[in-house]
């Protein structure tokens, strides 16, 4: 291990900028989308037909793997720049896809299978003489932002889809780790603690309190030693932004894991990540190695004197980890369960010591506010809620994918301008945010400013950046019952409010959901909601009636539905529906009677088929396979 | 616990791990990832063993083992198939795939088939919305998953019947 002092760090840096404009300024430069989203889309063979397009056409350029740029519906992603030409990012450049994006880049080819994006245009911000570099797409003729990306402010995200992660040359070209070294070489622990502060940044996990104050209480603690803890248990279902930067951006969080550890006096830190993140996991462990052996982990920091050590503890699996003594208790071996507050984690938290816990995102945006200054960072956003919010877009809307946008955009802008609105023709229900301990909003709350108070004030929470978009095919009653389900089986078991009140809340919803309840269990289910809330030892507790509240509030009509007329209004629910033949739109396929596996469809071939109800069990694979949109669901039955 | 063929199972394997964690403040959860690993699941006499070398009461182990999601107490199947009924994929279509495979394999979230051919399990969000549903097949991600393709599929690579 050596030791980098700040004169080799900032040539170290001079380096990889010029490495890095090598990189992007060489004959050919190519870049493709390597999160798991990509991956899974089929990015890792596209990677391959890259390289044998490359060595056909004889260019020896090296292709950069970078991290996901959000756009997910266009997985997966690559761009090519010839030097001197544009960048152009292409949309769904599966493998086979590749050779036709080579030809329309070079040989002015048509495309076919693959879009194209937009222009994609490196942008660099300055301030206090530092600099935050992004990636902008714009349209390939008109020059305007793409939509997606026309209300968006990266941020957090910048290096996302920029730069590759598993290069901490790449990070240190765009001004990576110069914070660390202001932080080190430049401040005190206090004026690090004082600019956080009063750069508004408010917690990124969901609860919004605010980072730098969290940070001095942990600093007044008088005690050693004192643990730094990095929450990357993302498990709410329908968020994936800290393993987007996690696995795009690595170097940021670690960065601002150290600055936080130097702030309050601490010389370990414990990055508790979920096992079902394993990329976000191996990207971690590379850039620590890659830390450590620059000297930016370890001892004697930049020869500042701070030392500072980091370990990757991995999640087994349970959702109550992201509850902050949870996951303390679990890091230390136990079952993850939490304990009763006070006292808080800053005064005694892992092994009894105090301990810092934040969110991914909050350390991440650590580096560029001590960059740019608490200045820049409070003019974006709103007054109580400054900078940008990242949201996972996901659900029945047109655009789905990961995004940033300054506080205080309304709901209303990010579902239609930057999702697109609603796809197939249908409409917009509901949007639901904070995922199982959250709400969710109907129509007349689209103009709703997204920030950490005014989504309270209406009900729903900011969360840590679950946005689902429902629409009318989905059953709001079914989907409380969902999230419901969900924390009766994450609900650790510890306290009977959460035990037992969920259980019994699910076991009305599924009385609701099969047409056997009556408007009695609608009182049954504020009543255990209150129970909940005011007994229950954690926020998993307290907040999982939430969305069955809200549901309740918003969609009351639905409920009533279910309870008095036996009906879905979504034909959703299996006990309140019916599938039948439009006998006009039936042409005698056979299609439906062959895949039926209760054998409850009858008819010739080239007749009108028919489904016999008694048999029926309303599995809907005659609805998915029909290729003449000839089945229909009835509710009530 | 279930009761294990004694003969099957190599203990001497768990040496290594031990002699990694064995100093380490907070080991129980490593070690149980990293026999689970080795094993594919945790033995009764791989946990009395943990038990033993860590110093801790066998009581904890157990209880850890089975707080958490993704330890496994008994035998997989030899394919799984990991279907995510994440929020975006419940809203997209995870339930229908539910009851098809309950249709057609009589196996429910959790369960392995009697031939111990095929495991099903739930996840709660793999972190793909945007491929919603996801179904990922012995560690395959397959996402825009459909009834009959997930069907096929499994037809298709297992000896299922």
């Amino acid at each position: 291990m050596q030791t980098t002092l700040a004169k080799d760090l900032a040539e170290r840096q001079a380096l990889a900028h010029s490495l890095w404009q090598d990189k992007i300024q060489a004959d050919v430069y190519i870049t493709i989308g390597m999160g798991t989203c990509g991956i899974a889309a089929g990015a890792g063979d596209t990677v391959v037909a890259i390289q044998r397009e490359l060595d056909a056409r004889g260019l020896k350029v090296a292709i950069s793997q970078v991290g996901c740029v959000g756009m997910c519906s266009y997985e997966p992603m690559m761009e090519i720049q010839a030097r001197g030409r544009e960048r152009i990012n292409y949309g769904n450049a599966m493998a086979k896809y590749v050779k036709e994006i080579f030809r329309h880049y070079f040989d002015e080819g048509e495309l076919r299978k693959a879009v194209i994006v937009g222009r994609a245009i490196p942008t660099i911000s300055e301030s206090h003489g530092h600099q935050l570099h992004s990636l902008s797409f714009v349209g390939p003729e008109d020059g305007q932002y793409i939509p997606f990306q026309s209300k968006q402010l990266r941020i957090v995200l910048s290096n996302c889809g920029l730069i590759d992660p598993e290069s901490i040359e790449d990070y240190l070209a765009v001004d990576g780790y110069s914070a660390l070294q202001r932080a080190l070489c430049e401040m005190t622990p206090e004026e690090v603690i004082a600019e956080v502060l009063d750069s508004g940044l408010r917690g990124r996990g969901g609860g919004g309190f605010p980072a730098g104050l969290k940070w001095r209480f942990a600093r007044q603690t008088p005690s050693w030693p004192k643990y730094v803890i990095c929450n990357a248990d993302e498990g709410d279902p329908g968020a994936f932004m800290d393993r987007s930067v996690l696995e795009g951006d690595p170097h940021s969080v670690i960065e601002g894991m150290i600055i936080a550890g130097y702030a309050i006096g601490a010389e370990y830190g414990y990055i508790y990540a979920r096992a079902e993140y394993p990329l976000a996991i191996h990207r971690l462990n590379i850039a620590i190695a890659q830390a450590r052996e620059l000297g930016l982990l370890g001892e004697n920091i930049l020869g500042s004197g701070f030392n500072f050590e980091l370990q990757i503890k991995e999640g087994a699996g349970a959702f109550v980890c992201g509850e902050e003594t949870a996951l303390m208790n679990s890091i230390m071996g136990e079952r993850g369960q939490p304990w009763p507050r006070p006292p808080y984690p800053a005064v005694a938290g892992v092994w009894g010591q105090p301990s810092n816990v934040n969110n991914v995102k909050s350390y991440a945006y650590t580096p560029r506010i001590l960059r740019m200054g608490a200045d820049w960072f409070k003019s974006l956003g709103t007054e109580g809620s400054s900078g940008t919010a990242v949201f996972a877009l996901t659900g029945q809307v047109e655009r789905t994918g990961l995004i940033e946008v300054p506080m205080g955009i309304t709901l209303r802008e990010i579902i239609f301008d930057v999702g697109g609105g609603i796809g197939d023709n249908k409409h917009f229900k509901a949007v639901q945010t904070g995922g199982p301990l959250g709400g969710c909003l109907p129509r007349t709350y689209l103009d709703t400013p997204v920030d950490f108070d005014s989504l309270r004030a209406a009900g729903a929470v900011m969360g840590s950046g679950g946005m689902i978009v429902a629409d009318e095919t989905t059953c709001m009653v079914e989907f409380s019952k969902y999230f419901m389900q969900f924390v009766v089986d994450e609900s650790c078991g510890k306290c009977p409010p959460c035990r037992i009140g969920s259980t019994r809340m699910l076991e009305i919803l599924e009385r609701i959901t099969e047409g056997e309840s009556t408007l009695a269990d609608l009182d049954e289910i504020k009543r255990l909601a209150r129970g909940m809330q005011q007994g229950s030892l954690c926020a998993l507790g307290q907040l999982a009636p939430s969305p069955v509240l809200s549901v309740l509030r918003h969609f009351e009509d639905e409920f009533i539905a279910h309870i008095e007329d036996k009906e879905c209004p979504a034909c959703v629910c299996k006990a309140l529906i019916t599938y039948r033949v439009i006998p006009d739109n039936c042409t005698g396929c056979m299609v439906c009677a062959r895949n039926c596996a209760s054998d409850a469809i009858s008819g010739e071939k080239l007749q009108v088929h028919e489904i016999d109800p008694s048999l029926c069990i309303r599995c809907g694979l005659c609805y998915t396979v029909c290729n003449f949109d000839a089945i229909e669901i009835i509710s009530p039955r | 616990m279930t009761q294990d063929n004694h003969n099957e199972i190599d203990l001497s394997l768990m040496d290594e791990i031990f002699t990694q964690y064995r100093h380490q403040a907070g080991a129980l959860i490593p070690v149980l990832q990293k026999a689970q690993e080795t094993y594919g699941y945790l033995p009764p006499d791989v946990l009395q063993l943990i038990a033993r070398q860590l110093k801790i009461p066998l009581s904890k182990v157990y209880g850890v083992a089975t707080f958490y999601a993704q330890f496994y107490l008994e035998r997989r199947g030899r394919h799984i198939l990991r279907l995510c009924d994440g929020t975006a994929c419940h809203v997209k279509g995870t339930p229908i795939l539910l009851t098809s495979l309950e249709d057609h394999f009589h196996l429910q979230p959790g369960e392995t088939s009697e031939d111990n051919e095929l495991t099903v399990e739930i996840v709660y969000c793999l972190g793909s919305c945007a491929l919603a549903p996801v179904a990922v097949f012995d560690g395959k991600v397959m996402g825009r998953m459909k009834q009959n393709v997930l069907l096929n599929t499994i037809k298709k690579k297992t000896d299922i019947n």
